[in-house]
């Protein structure tokens, strides 16, 4: 490109254009969808943990007025288990969620019968006439109890994922000490303020069906209802609206979404399902929930020569759409920053229990891993006396070593850092909060009496899985812009940055552009928006696809003006000629009417993930009296690579920080004896509110750019989660005064309490 | 096979007798016809297809759902519609004027305050009530305030930054 006048969009924290409708009340959420003559759904769910079907009665509710339907797993038996989102995994198979319970229930909140109705309110009346007979069996709580019964000759530990490098036992033979934890990560999830929604609709003139309030990966999601449902893929589209979070847990295929599809194809009229909070608090995904033993094989100035790890993942009742990504996940980047020369092992036995079932929120893996890896690194400068900060400069890939190769994977490629200066952020970070003074101030108000302590954690962050993604981008005759993207927008912000980087390589006002994301009637492929895919994949192709159609446009002109190629430019949508002060010039829109049409497609590549990377430090003040814990600072340190958009950057990275502040002191899944769950309102559920979190100081960086994308962009969605539970669980002991006290999140005030009073 | 047309059966447990009142929304007057137990929130929704108004718990936690009755922030998944009626009601989609935007809804967009969207219609009608309550409303007392609602994107630093700009220019412009 030559020097152009044209504005520069991207790197500017310009406004976003999603903002006007949603801030009037003009979005468009999957409860906000009808259409005429539409039925609704309301899901009949076990209220046993574990137990066989004897019988189902629906005698009573089908009787009520304004119900069409009731069905049970007899009424479907043509519909398979829900598929797992890369297709099929035969040893996996049988641990498939059934659309509806077939024969067992598995948790309470398994869905057993669907009623249809009129309204909304009868089919909730009708679901409560719904009964059933359930023959009680034991429930499986724990992943750490050991495995039972499944199905007959098949028991609840699905599978068994390892992964590793070196000689494990001659490492540990060779070490000057050897550090050893248990640690265990609470059952937690995104939790979305939308609950979930999905409206089936079935044209049957044209023999489409179509699912509306669809999210995150619409075109697997297309793809996975023909197959499940026996039809051609171009016989289903799938439709995303706004979206009210996503954070991992929303757009995978759950049963309700076949069962609207199913129904509106069968009763001929379109379904609509929006489920409660209670249902979501006990029907989509859960996460995280995950116990360590850790054991850390070290030389005696802090170097970490080996790590090995046995971990018990707690499925929940089915394997899901994901399979056993999170779990292999976890195996794969325990490391993090670190080099851990020698050798590395990690076994993950892969359990169901009778809960939920769970899958990715946010960072998946990585939220746990890091806790269990910087407990460790706290433990292991604990145990030879020294400073923390000292043993994780010391184990610290560098910048000579980059890019890093590591024989582990990650989402099935091998782990290969792209690019890094984790010695310089942490110096930076360390020099901004004025690590020595914070100290000593600390030290001072922990003298007056003051529980009052600071915790660190280093992360690595992967984001960008390829391997490719295309976009469109067409112009009209009135020069508006689309850019047609098979991603998807869970409320980040996708429009404004895919907009942004269109926009500055077009030479368009960015505001001129409009963003097509999840309309799979639109475009025939998508990598949706997941595992921080969407800046660097589908931006980088909009880029290609904005390049190409830039050049078309310029020889387009060139005709037109009578002009070389290379004596124009486009500035603020107008071909102009840069070698004479006001010529000729030509809009965009009058190339395009003059062409008939303006349209390029794009593509981008990837043969690897790019890995961004990052700190975090907390500052806690604990309440000796009731244990609870007040964060008065938090600083989360980042390296982006390139920011598109630095505002929209922060503000992911604040409210991921949010969320971590939850899973690491507040919200937890918990259930009693029994397998009743016990946190199924937004009263015993505990998101945080403002008080709960602290104002969020990110220093945001620009030192590495991938060398993987010629924007040099990583990808920032999970940056703000990652390191949370560890620096919250350091800063704690740092707080109170004992080493080592956290072993389990989320650290709530009664079991703070119970620590604290432990030592007295 | 469970399909079956209604056929109108009477169980007699279900109250469905409906009722015929006057929802006043944004000053325009909805004539409605629905069942008591209707909530205000899912007949606003539904009966006066006015969607801005979102539903987050239906048990009066989050405060997606906050509307303004009368003066006063009110969770419209707690209150039967039919408690509304002749009660002067304000949504989101009576914020702005025209096209004009309420200096609310300016420094949401100019401070980021919002990212899915989804809790912003009830931050919004909270914030305006309470700054047209009490204009001089201190920082501390503000956090309290919005500490009734919930949002799960921004870690609401940004809500916060951009209610009190807005409370900051409301104050001056008087
Ligand atoms: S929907 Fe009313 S408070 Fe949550
Ligand atoms: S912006 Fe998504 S819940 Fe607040």
């Amino acid at each position: 490109m030559n020097e152009t006048r044209a504005v520069k969009w991207i790197g500017q924290s310009v406004e976003r254009l999603e903002d006007p409708p949603l801030v009037t009340g003009r979005g468009r959420f999957a409860g906000d969808i009808n259409f005429p003559n539409q039925l609704h759904m309301r899901i009949v769910r076990s209220n046993h943990a574990h137990g066989r079907i004897l019988s189902i009665d629906t005698d009573a509710a089908r009787k009520l007025p304004g119900v069409v339907a009731v069905w049970t797993s007899a009424d479907i038996p043509e519909v398979p288990p829900i598929d797992f989102r890369e297709g099929p995994i035969e040893k996996l198979a049988p641990y498939r969620q059934p659309v509806l319970a077939t024969g067992m229930v598995r948790y309470v909140g398994d869905p057993v019968a669907a009623v249809f109705a009129e309204d909304a309110y009868v089919a909730e009346d009708a679901a409560d006439l719904v009964t059933m007979e359930i023959q009680e069996l034991p429930p499986l709580l724990s992943a750490k109890d050991a495995p039972a019964e499944f199905s007959p000759g098949r028991h609840t530990e699905a599978d068994i994922l390892r992964q590793g490098y070196g000689d494990i036992d001659a490492a540990f033979q060779k070490a000057h000490t050897i550090v050893e934890l248990q640690l265990s990560v609470g059952r937690h999830s995104g939790v979305p303020l939308e609950t979930r929604g999905a409206i089936g609709r079935y044209d049957a003139a044209r023999d489409m069906l179509q699912l509306h309030g669809a999210a995150k990966v619409p075109h697997r999601n297309q793809e996975l209802i023909a197959r499940m449902l026996k039809r051609k893929l171009t016989s289903v589209n799938v439709f995303e609206s706004h979206v009210g979070g996503g954070f991992g847990i929303r757009g995978e295929l759950y049963p309700e979404d076949i069962l609207v599809c199913v129904a509106a194809m069968r009763l001929g009229r379109p379904v609509k399902w929006i489920e409660d909070r209670r249902e979501h608090l006990i029907a989509a995904n859960h996460s995280r929930n995950q116990h360590h033993k850790v054991r850390a094989a070290v030389a005696a100035d802090g170097e970490i020569l080996a790590i090995d790890d046995l971990i018990f993942h707690d499925q929940g009742a089915y394997v899901r759409t994901h399979a056993t990504r999170v779990a292999m996940m976890t195996c794969g980047v325990l490391p993090g920053p670190y080099r851990v020369p020698l050798a590395y092992r990690a076994v993950c036995h892969f359990r169901l229990t009778n809960k939920t079932p769970a899958a990715t929120y946010r960072a998946p893996g990585r939220f746990e891993t890091s806790f269990v890896r910087e407990r460790l690194v706290d433990a292991i400068a604990h145990k030879l006396k020294l400073d923390p900060i000292e043993v994780r400069k010391r184990n610290a890939v560098t910048v000579a070593e980059m890019p890093f190769k590591r024989p582990l994977e990650a989402l099935g490629e091998e782990i290969h850092f792209d690019s890094g200066d984790y010695h310089k952020l942490l110096d930076r970070m360390l020099k901004e909060v004025e690590w020595e003074k914070l100290n000593a101030d600390l030290a001072r108000r922990r003298a007056n009496g003051e529980m009052v302590g600071v915790g660190f954690a280093m992360f690595v962050e992967k984001a960008g899985l390829g391997p490719k993604d295309g976009v469109n981008i067409l112009v009209d005759s009135t020069g508006a812009i689309e850019v047609v993207t098979g991603g998807a927008s869970l409320g980040q912000g996708f429009e404004t940055v895919m907009a942004q980087v269109a926009a500055e390589m077009l030479g368009v006002d960015y505001q001129r552009v409009s963003v097509i994301h999840g309309q799979t009637d639109r475009i025939s492929h998508g990598i949706g928006a997941h595992a921080s895919r969407a800046t660097v994949m589908t931006a980088s192709a909009t880029r290609v696809a904005a390049l190409n159609l830039r050049e078309k446009a310029l020889a387009a002109a060139a005709e037109l003006l009578q002009a070389p190629v290379s004596a124009l430019d486009i500035v603020n949508g107008e071909v102009v000629r840069t070698d004479r002060a006001g010529g000729p010039s030509i809009s965009l829109g009058q190339v395009a009417a003059a062409h008939g049409k303006l349209e390029a497609e794009g593509w981008h590549h990837a043969e690897h993930q790019v890995y961004p990377y990052g700190n975090h430090l907390a500052v806690v003040k604990v309440d000796p009296g009731t244990g609870g814990v007040t964060v008065e600072r938090y600083v989360i340190a980042y390296d982006i690579g390139r920011a598109i958009n630095p505002t929209l950057v922060k503000g992911q990275i604040a409210g991921g920080c949010a969320q971590g502040l939850g899973g690491a002191l507040l919200e937890e899944f918990t259930y009693n004896d029994n397998g009743d769950p016990l946190s199924v309102t937004f009263a015993d559920y505990l998101l945080p509110t403002v008080r709960e979190v602290p104002d969020i100081e990110i220093i945001l960086t620009e030192d590495a750019p991938s060398p993987l994308n010629p924007l040099g962009i990583k990808g920032a969605g999970e940056s703000g989660i990652n390191g949370v539970g560890a620096a919250i669980a350091s800063a704690i002991d740092n707080a109170i005064g004992i080493p080592g006290a956290v072993t389990q999140l989320p650290v709530t005030p009664q079991r703070l309490k119970a620590i604290i009073d432990a030592k007295r | 096979m469970g399909e079956r047309a209604a056929e109108g059966l009477v169980t007699g447990f279900v109250m469905t007798e409906k009722l015929a009142f006057t929802l006043n929304v944004n000053g325009r007057d909805f004539p409605v016809r629905v069942e008591p137990r209707r909530t205000l929130a899912d007949t606003i929704r539904e009966e006066c297809k006015l969607t801005g108004t979102h539903l987050g718990c239906e048990h009066g936690v989050c405060g997606a759902c906050t509307i303004i009755i009368d003066g006063e922030a009110v969770r419209s998944c707690l209150m039967f519609a039919v408690q509304a009626a002749g009660k002067r009601i304000r949504t989101v989609e009576g914020l702005a004027n025209g096209n004009e935007l309420h200096p609310l809804q300016r420094a949401f967009i100019a401070h980021h305050g919002l990212q899915c969207g989804f809790c912003t219609p009830g931050f919004l009608m909270l914030a305006v009530n309470t700054l047209e309550q009490q204009p001089d409303i201190g920082d501390e007392e503000l956090l309290d305030v919005l500490a009734s609602n919930l949002c799960r994107c921004t870690g609401y630093g940004n809500i916060v930054k951009a209610v009190k700009a807005a409370r900051d220019e409301m104050r001056a412009g008087k």
